[in-house]
């Protein structure tokens, strides 16, 4: 996956799928994923396989994720806030729990 | 030298589509000419609905022989048209709108009409679960369902086609003269000859009306929709509202469509429409008050078709009060989807035999006569 | 952070996307007094080019490069002019009279315009192979934007792939990164040398061909090159294994990530929903808005500025959003001073002297914009090529009708990863050209919104009467 170039000044922490992931202050929620080794972050609606960012710069929406309960929002411009509630979206799961 | 028909069909809607299969049905030879292609406007992007709930007393009568041919779509054109039948509601939103339905439904009850079906609170809440608390009951429509629009007006174009029918596409008509017992029928590409033309033109069929000098107060219209990405199932029937404007309902790919009558700018010369994303809001807030599970729901698209609307929400069908030969099929004021396999097969009767055995009363162009 | 509330109901000028074009726009044109806001959907500004400009954690300036820095100087402009940035801010219709809806933090605003200058600039082509969708495999601009913004470099077996002057660029960073890059599978036709050539001239004119050949020999030093001519990957849940062709021999390695890359085309979706005309450009395949000397659209007040009007570069959007700004500063305020055009329009056309031999030698090949049989094309609603090629077989004419019978382009990323791939194949399928074939018609909103923010649009008493029965 990715790695971090050096030390980060600033750490904060979100939840993915209930686990804590440790972020840097000016990630994307995508970003923080791709760093702490979550290897995919929905799966499709039409036959389930599994997907992961792939243009990180808002225009592929393979990053949807369901972020503090709203579905399909795009990991990719949305940045981390520490206490951050994110859960991959799995298949159609995005509205109507 | 002018090609010859039995009958030219202006217009590659669903109604146009519709009359020329059942017209080929019928061992006819029809030309259809489209001036885009067919399914491009109100026939190819409407809701899908295919509804007999709330319509007026004079259109009953096509609406149900249009929902027999629905049952048996794939017999007639060879697809199912992505039909399916779970029912259309209307729901009331308070005692007082409860009380009119009711008295609705017994009118209708008099007239000799059972498909309309008064609900209580119990039963509403089995067929729609996830319908706000606020609603006290409402009507419903068992046998009515939704179908892919795009998809059956292709049914139609395709089956006709098979059947003997020619379609032009990208063609326009341009100009309508009588010259014998034959309508000379001027097109973009070469005129056409037949003793019988049918104006299914929608949202362009004035001007096809003024060409034979009998001009018709239609309203170009742009009814919108807007669409969410897929979501798990959660709503069989399609859900309409009177008080405020919506329609709406989840299809089987899982996408919920929204509608309802808000309307953009239409602009018909140039193909296009402009949202008016205030009312789509009004409709968002409206879907928001009633289906709480829809609030985090995605809009990916929204869009609006260009549509015919008269004065009294009533299409205009049959024969033209002035010119012999000619019969008119449109204005069908946003609701004339679910009515086109019937009204087409109406119309091929009405054509060969000079006789329909569909009351159409009242639908008739006349009703805007002069004077 | 501003917030929706902070926004006026109208602006002279809205300015969309805050890269290069974006940036100068806005700067020129607040300077010279013309209330201007400027909207970017991402955290911050910059743009691709400029990505994480104010903000990036990488210190060592040598990684990025100084053509990278020269960004800060840009967006320190644009701060100071007076101009309005509003980041976070995504627009997702924008209509003929110039209302501009837009999202932020949530809620929905629509805002009126006297000019727009559309400054999307572009993403990359789509690279439609076997396998593209899988977790692991992602474009060469998302590992640049990893980098850039977030200080991430990618980590195991480390494959680029794909062809033009940006794989290169990636490339060299990673590598001053300290990245391991195991190959770079180069996907240019050879052909492509000959077409080229005849641009040569004007190539060594302009200002990439030092920094070109630097880079190239920069990378080829560290890096095996491996020109392939078939590509594919694999894996299960996620990329395991890259297969590729090498004349004419087969090929399997392992791989962790994989960055594709095939050269970046204009982001046109929002400038196509708004109404404006596009044409096909055989040169760069792919569609781009059509303009005036001005920048200026079909549609009056609305000019598109940058890669979004064709591609060009970085420093050429700036000069392209300068000349947009100059017609909008002239159009709403005539007495304002601005730079003259004409000499704005000279240093635009020395940074263009390059393109032709750039587009020609970079040229993406006809197997890697042509998919076929199983390969996905349509990502969000998993549509593959086959079943294109048989509905354009059966008489599909154009990508619209398309979309009705498959969904194709109807997924939430609305037919930017599979546009440009089912024009081509229509027109393959069909014998005819791009051109005629024609694009998606793209409706707003150009991105999906939710139901919530669309209810949180003001919506007066007087409206709400006015819609109801
Ligand atoms: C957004 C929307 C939602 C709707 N939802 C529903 C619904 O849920 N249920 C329902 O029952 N109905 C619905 N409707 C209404 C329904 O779609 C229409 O009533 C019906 O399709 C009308 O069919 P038509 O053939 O008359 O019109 P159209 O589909 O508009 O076809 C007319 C055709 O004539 C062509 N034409 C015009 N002039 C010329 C000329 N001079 N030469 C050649 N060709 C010409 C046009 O290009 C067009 O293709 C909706 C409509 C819209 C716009
Ligand atoms: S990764 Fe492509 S939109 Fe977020």
């Amino acid at each position: 996956m990715f790695k971090r170039l050096g030390e980060t000044a600033s750490i904060v922490t979100i939840e993915v799928d209930g686990k804590t992931v440790r972020a840097r202050t000016g990630d994307t929620v995508a970003a923080a994923m791709l760093a702490g080794g979550i290897d995919h972050c929905r799966t499709t609606p039409v036959s389930g396989a599994p997907r992961a960012p792939y243009c990180l710069m808002g225009v592929c929406f393979e990053c949807l994720v369901i972020i503090d309960g709203i579905g399909s929002r795009q990991g990719c411009l949305i940045p981390v806030r520490d206490g951050m509630r994110v859960e991959t979206q799995q298949g159609k799961r995005e509205a109507g729990r | 030298m002018a090609r010859t028909a039995d009958v030219v069909v202006i217009g590659g809607g669903l109604h146009g589509c519709s009359t020329a299969l059942h017209l080929a049905l019928r061992g006819l030879k029809p030309i259809l000419v489209e001036k885009d292609y067919a399914g491009r406007h109100a026939s190819g992007v409407n809701a899908g609905g295919v509804r007999q709930l709330a319509r007026d007393i004079a259109e009953i009568p096509l609406s149900i022989s249009s929902m027999t041919i629905w049952e048996h779509i794939e017999e007639l054109v060879g697809d199912d048209c992505g039909f399916a039948s779970h029912g259309t509601v209307l729901v009331a939103e308070s005692e007082a709108e409860f009380a009119d339905f009711r008295a609705r439904v017994d009118d209708l009850q008099l007239r000799g009409f059972t498909h309309e079906e008064l609900v209580d609170r119990t039963e509403l809440r089995r067929l729609v679960p996830a319908v706000s608390d606020h609603c006290p009951g409402g009507v419903v429509s068992r046998r009515d369902g939704a179908a892919d629009p795009f998809r059956t007006t292709q049914a139609f174009r395709r089956r006709a086609i098979e059947k003997g029918a020619e379609v032009i596409e990208g063609v326009t008509v341009t100009g309508l003269s009588r010259i014998g017992t034959q309508w000379r029928v001027e097109t973009s590409d070469g005129p056409i000859e037949a003793p019988k033309v049918v104006n299914a033109a929608g949202a362009w069929a004035d001007r096809i009306a003024s060409m034979l000098g009998e001009p018709v107060p239609l309203e170009v219209i742009a009814p919108m929709l807007m669409v969410t990405s897929r979501l798990p199932a959660f709503i069989e029937p399609v859900v309409i509202l009177r008080g405020r404007k919506l329609s709406f309902k989840q299809v089987g790919n899982g996408t919920v469509v929204i509608g309802g009558g808000h309307r953009a700018r239409p602009f018909r010369d140039q193909n296009r429409t402009v949202l008016d994303w205030q009312k789509l809001a009004v409709s968002a807030a409206t879907v928001w008050e009633l289906f709480p599970v829809m609030r985090e729901a995605t809009i990916v698209r929204a869009w609006a078709g260009i549509e015919a609307r008269m004065p009294d929400d009533l299409p205009v069908v049959g024969p033209s009060s002035t010119s012999e030969g000619i019969y008119h099929q449109f204005g069908f004021s946003a609701h004339g989807f679910q009515l086109g396999p019937g009204t087409g097969a109406m119309m091929a009767e009405l054509i060969a035999t000079g006789a329909t055995n569909v009351p159409i009363d009242g639908l008739g162009i006349e009703r805007f006569a002069a004077g | 952070m501003t917030g929706p509330s902070d926004l006026s109901s109208s602006y002279d000028l809205v300015v969309i996307g805050g890269g290069p074009a974006g940036l100068a726009a806005a700067a020129l044109a607040a300077r010279a007094g013309v209330s201007t806001v400027l909207f970017d959907e991402n955290p911050g500004i910059g743009g691709q080019i400029y990505r994480g400009i104010t903000s990036t954690p990488i210190k060592n300036r040598a990684v990025l490069g100084e053509d990278y820095w020269a960004g800060a100087s840009l967006a320190a402009e644009a701060k100071a002019s007076g101009a309005q940035i509003v980041t976070g801010a995504t627009v997702w219709s924008l209509d003929p009279s110039r209302q501009v809806g837009v999202s932020i933090g949530g809620e929905a605003r629509m805002i009126q315009a006297h000019r727009v200058i559309i400054a999307t600039g572009s993403l990359e082509r789509p690279f439609p192979i076997p396998g593209w969708t899988l977790p692991g495999v992602m474009t060469a601009g998302a590992a640049q934007t990893a980098l850039k913004a977030h200080g991430l470099v990618p980590e195991g077996r480390v494959l680029l792939a794909g062809s033009g002057p940006l794989l290169w660029l990636l490339a060299a960073q990673l590598l001053r990164a300290g990245t391991t890059i195991e190959t770079i599978l180069d996907t240019t036709p050879r052909s492509n040398w000959l077409r080229a050539l005849p641009h040569l001239a004007d190539f060594l004119l302009s200002p990439y061909w030092s920094k070109g050949l630097a880079l190239l020999r920069e990378v080829r030093a560290k890096v095996p090159v491996i020109p392939v001519q078939r590509l594919s990957a694999h894996g299960e849940g996620k990329l395991q294994h890259v297969e590729y062709q090498s004349a004419g021999k087969d090929y399997r390695r392992q791989a962790d990530m994989l960055f594709l890359h095939q050269g970046v085309v204009p982001n046109v979706n929002l400038a196509n929903a708004a109404g404006v005309a596009h044409r096909w450009s055989e040169r760069q395949l792919c569609f781009e808005p059509v303009l005036d000397v001005d920048s200026g659209s079909s549609v009056s007040g609305i000019s598109v500025a940058g890669d979004g009007a064709g591609i060009a570069g970085g420093t050429a959007a700036v000069e392209r959003g300068r000349i947009a700004a100059i017609a909008a500063v002239r159009a709403v305020k005539p007495s304002a001073s601005v730079p003259d055009p004409q000499s704005v329009r000279q240093r635009l056309q020395r940074e263009e002297l390059g393109r032709g031999f750039l587009d020609a030698l970079y040229r993406p090949a006809d197997m890697f914009r042509l998919p076929e049989g199983e390969t996905i094309v349509c990502r969000c609603e998993e549509v593959m090529a086959q079943q294109i090629h048989d509905m354009a077989a059966k008489g599909c004419e154009g990508p619209n009708q398309m979309k009705a019978f498959l969904r194709c382009g109807m997924g939430p990323c609305q037919g930017r990863l599979c546009g440009l791939t089912v024009t081509e194949l229509i027109a393959n399928e069909r014998h005819t050209r791009p051109a005629d074939v024609g694009y998606y018609r793209l409706r707003p909103p150009v991105k999906p919104i939710t139901l919530a923010e669309l209810a949180s649009l003001p919506i007066s008493e007087a409206e709400r009467k006015a819609v109801e029965r």
